[in-house]
Order: C-alpha cells, then structure tokens, then sequence
C-alpha cells in the first residue's frame, strides 16, 4: 500500500468538503484496501466516513424502506424488515461473499465495488479500464468470468454484485450527496456499461457520496426467486446469477421484474423481455419467450460463450422457482 | 484518537485504544497498517494469521466487538474505541474454550495454519445464531478455506462445541429475534 493520509469527518457535509483529487471515501474497506494492496488505488486521502450517521433501516412514508448506506451487508440480509418484505434482497446478500466480508461490507460499498477481472486486478498488464487506452487483454485471453451482454470493443469486465442484482429488479433508488448538492438516481442508470469510458464504472460525478439505498413498497415477497451459479457451491463471484421477481394473480402474471447477475458491466434488465410476460400464464412458455428476450444480441468470446445458453436455462429455472412462491 | 506527529504531507502516525483480549492497550499506527499487521508485527500475537492477504482464505479471522471479520482487510486506525478478541484471548484461568477443545478432540486440523481463523469464525457464527443443521455449518463456514481438507472433522468440532459455546458468547440480538433462540443477550467471545 502507499503512503495516505486519514481523516474521520462526523458530518457529512465535512466528508464531501474534505474530497480531493486523490481521495477515496472508505467504510467497510473489503474491495478498497485489496486493490490498494494490488496498487490498482493509489489514493493520497482516504476519508473514512464511518463516522457519518448513516446506519440505520427505516420505513419510509409511502411504504418503502430506507436503508443507511453504512448498514454492513450482513445487518441488511438479517433484518426483520427486509427477511420478510424483501426475500429477493436477503437471498442474494447472502449468496455474495462470506460471513466475515458481509460483516464489515457495506449498502453503499458494495454498489461500489470494481470488477474482478484478473487482468483489471493485475497492475503489470494492460488494462482500459484501469489505465485507459492501454488495451484489454481479457478479449483474446482468461475470459471465463466475462461479459455476453452489452460489452465493448475496450472492456469485457462484469459487476460482480449479488446484492445490485436484487436491488436493481426491485427498482430501488440510490440517493446521493456531493459538492452540489443531493440526488436521487434510478437503481437502472447508476452503473453504466463500458464503452468507450470503461474507467467509469457508475455515474457519480467526483466526490459524490452515496447516503442511502431506498426500496419502493412492491417487495415480490410472495414470488421472488435468486438464483446464483457458479464454479462451487459457496464463496465465488457469479458466473450468471437471476433475480426473478412476479406478481401473479390466477396463476396470470401481473408484473414481472428479472435482472441478470455476472453477464454485463452492470445488472442487467430488459423492459420488452418484463413485458413479455404481462397477462400470461406463468408457465414455461411465457418464461422461455422471457429468456429469448433478454439474451438478444449476447455474444460471447472464447472461455465464455456457454454463459449464453447458461443464463437462458437459469433465467426459466428462477422464473419457475417465483412462480412456485418464494422458498423459506 | 489522537495524531502523534505529522510529516510534511499531512501523514501522522495516530494513536488508537482498543481493548485487546480484555486488556486495555494504546498503541501508535500508520494510516495503513492493517489490524492483521498490528497484531503480529506490533504486538507479537501471532496466533492470528496472514495466509492470503486479500481477505479469500479467513486465516485471518478475529472477533471485532464480537463480530468475525478478516483483519487483513481492515485499517487499525478505523477501530479506535473497539473490542478485539484474537485466538490468544479464548482460554480463561479454567483451561480452553470449549471451541478450542473440540478442535482438540476431534482433530480437527492438520497443519494448523487455518485453525486460530476457524475457532474464531465457528465463534462469529455462533453468535450469529443462524447455523441449524450441518448444511448451514458448511455454508457459514465458507469463508474459511483448509487446505489440508480437515474439513470434516472441523464440522464435527463446530457441532459439537455450538451448544457450550452458545451458553457462553450469547446471540446477536438480529439473530435472536429471527431464528426464536432464546439465547443470553450480552455478547462477548
């Protein structure tokens, strides 16, 4: 690690004027003090904003939930609250990571967190999104984990989240407090694909600090499903993950919500393949139809390409397991 | 938390005090020297351990105010005021923990090198309160890897040390509400 100064702001309008160039906001640490180890982050300021009151969970007026961007990952999935309002969200919170990472990880850090890309990870090789320009080796070389959706000619990498898959099919909202002022940001426009900026992994402007994540009322808890798969059977990123949430009413599907996991630069959702199936059965057609949807124009490269035909039968399987209720 | 002294770019060593294993200590840390590096290099407690470094392999497991968290991933300087409990802290005057016995009895590692991370993670989850059955063991228990491949008899230890262990760390209160354990409120290791 190099060399960095510290400082522990109390409010947060002393963390965002504390911001510079070269600072980092840290709260749980897990992902930030690993890259600085791997010299991918070379802040000069770090500026540790657990100090900041923002970590409680509360109800909101319209019949939402609030959630303090400081709430650790674990506090989150085990809350009464979000156990039984929001299974979708619990489930994929505790399929990410292991119990001591959850512990000390927090809401806002884990929006935050970068790819796992080997080659993003390892600082003697080129990489755009840690060093633009420089090219992306993953195209021709270990590109296993890598996208089939939306990627671009400079970077392949994937979000590695569990818990954005959840919060991204629920519709949450992201609130956000920087140099001018606060903002709300849609779950579906905070993170960002590639690109030609694949430097950018989200679309805080500099020295922004999330403050809360906020779920709307509808919490699919009667039919939500998480389904994450992957290379063994705990404690590994997401080779596809689903978040499949219904309504249905008559066995007629009402509203639907699907988001893919470790197929693209951020959780990924597909209105037209949501609307495929309003007013159908929930049945495997209607969820086949989905799948199709969702995975137009996928395109893998050497080490990946069976993810397409992967995700296809993940997303009818967890589809299937929300129509059939969610599992205790 | 106070700062010692500053060098020309505004980088001081600080001084933090954390309750060590019961003990009361004050001691000067960098800005990025991490708990795990505090532990063995500063204070000599060994008995926790650096195996990957990136917070993948749990050797590094402590008790921080009664949580299980990787201490290689985390700033000594972020924890000024906290409760840390290490594997050197579990015996009393009346002999081992009853996690450590069963590691013991039911020999439950090989090399040793992952077994300070284990006890002390088999602890966290117990005060967790949300393992019931041997299936949930293994899968809170993920995040510590043996690579001698003791983990059967680790299994065996853990389930056969989680009703003492409870009796003496009590449940997080989260856990408690949620499972219907009816156990003590007060958590310490």
């Amino acid at each position: 690690m190099n060399p960095f100064s510290y400082a522990r702001p109390t409010r947060i309008d002393e963390a965002i004027s504390l911001f510079g160039p070269q600072s980092r906001y840290i709260a749980g640490g897990t992902n930030l003090l690993d890259l600085m180890k791997e010299n991918v982050e070379r802040p000069k300021q770090l500026i540790d904003i657990t100090g900041l009151p923002l970590d409680s969970i509360e109800e909101t007026a319209d019949g939402g939930v609030r959630i303090g961007a400081l709430v650790s990952n674990a506090d989150l999935a085990w809350h009464a609250l979000i156990e039984r309002r929001y299974p979708l969200l619990a489930k994929a919170i505790l399929a990410g990571a292991s119990p001591q990472l959850r512990n000390m990880a927090s809401t806002g850090g884990n929006l935050l967190q970068r790819t796992r890309c080997y080659y993003f990870y390892d600082s003697t090789v080129p990489c755009n999104k840690r060093e633009p320009g420089t090219g992306c080796p993953a195209r021709d070389g270990l590109n296993r984990m890598h996208a089939i959706l939306g990627h671009s000619e400079q970077c392949i990498a994937v979000h590695p989240s569990d818990m954005c898959v959840a919060l991204a099919a629920l519709d949450a909202v992201v609130h956000v407090s920087g140099p001018q002022g606060e903002r709300r940001v849609d779950f579906r426009d905070f993170h960002r694909l590639p690109g030609d900026e694949p430097e950018r992994d989200n679309t805080l402007a500099e020295g922004e600090l999330i403050t809360a994540i906020e779920l709307p009322a509808a919490g699919y808890a009667e039919h939500s499903a998480y389904l994450k798969l992957r290379d063994r059977a705990s404690y590994a990123f997401a080779l596809v993950s689903v978040a499949a949430a219904l309504d249905i009413d008559g066995g007629v599907i009402r509203s639907a919500r699907i988001a893919l996991g470790g197929v693209a630069h951020k959780p990924w959702r597909d209105d037209a393949a949501e609307a495929s199936l309003i007013g159908e059965a929930a049945e495997p057609p209607a969820f086949d139809r989905a799948a199709q949807l969702l995975l137009q124009g996928a395109s893998g490269f050497e080490h990946n390409a069976f993810k397409i035909e992967l995700a296809r039968r993940a997303i009818k399987r967890a589809l299937a397991e929300a129509a059939r209720g969610t599992a205790a | 938390m106070t700062e010692a002294s500053a060098n020309a770019d505004g980088i001081a060593i600080c001084s933090i005090t954390i309750k060590l294993n019961g003990e009361p200590r004050t001691l000067e840390v960098y800005p990025w020297t991490t708990l795990l590096d505090m532990l063995r290099e500063q204070l000599d407690l060994t008995g926790t351990k650096k195996g990957c470094d990136h917070g993948q392999c749990g050797a590094c497991t402590v008790l921080l105010n009664g949580k299980r968290i990787n201490a290689c991933l985390t700033l000594a300087i972020m924890h000024d005021g906290a409760e840390l409990t290490t594997i050197e802290g579990l015996a009393s005057e009346d002999g081992l923990h009853p996690m450590q016995t069963a590691f013991v009895t039911h020999d439950a590692f090989q090399c040793g090198y992952c077994t300070p991370g284990q006890i002390c993670s088999a602890i966290g989850m117990v005060a967790e309160g949300r393992a019931q059955s041997a299936d949930d063991i293994r899968e809170q228990m993920s995040g510590n890897l043996c690579r001698c491949g003791a983990y059967p008899n680790i299994l065996a230890a853990i389930e056969a040390a989680m009703p003492e262990t409870r009796n003496r760390v009590g449940v997080f209160e989260a856990g408690a509400s949620a499972d219907g354990h009816d156990g003590v409120r007060e958590v310490k290791p």
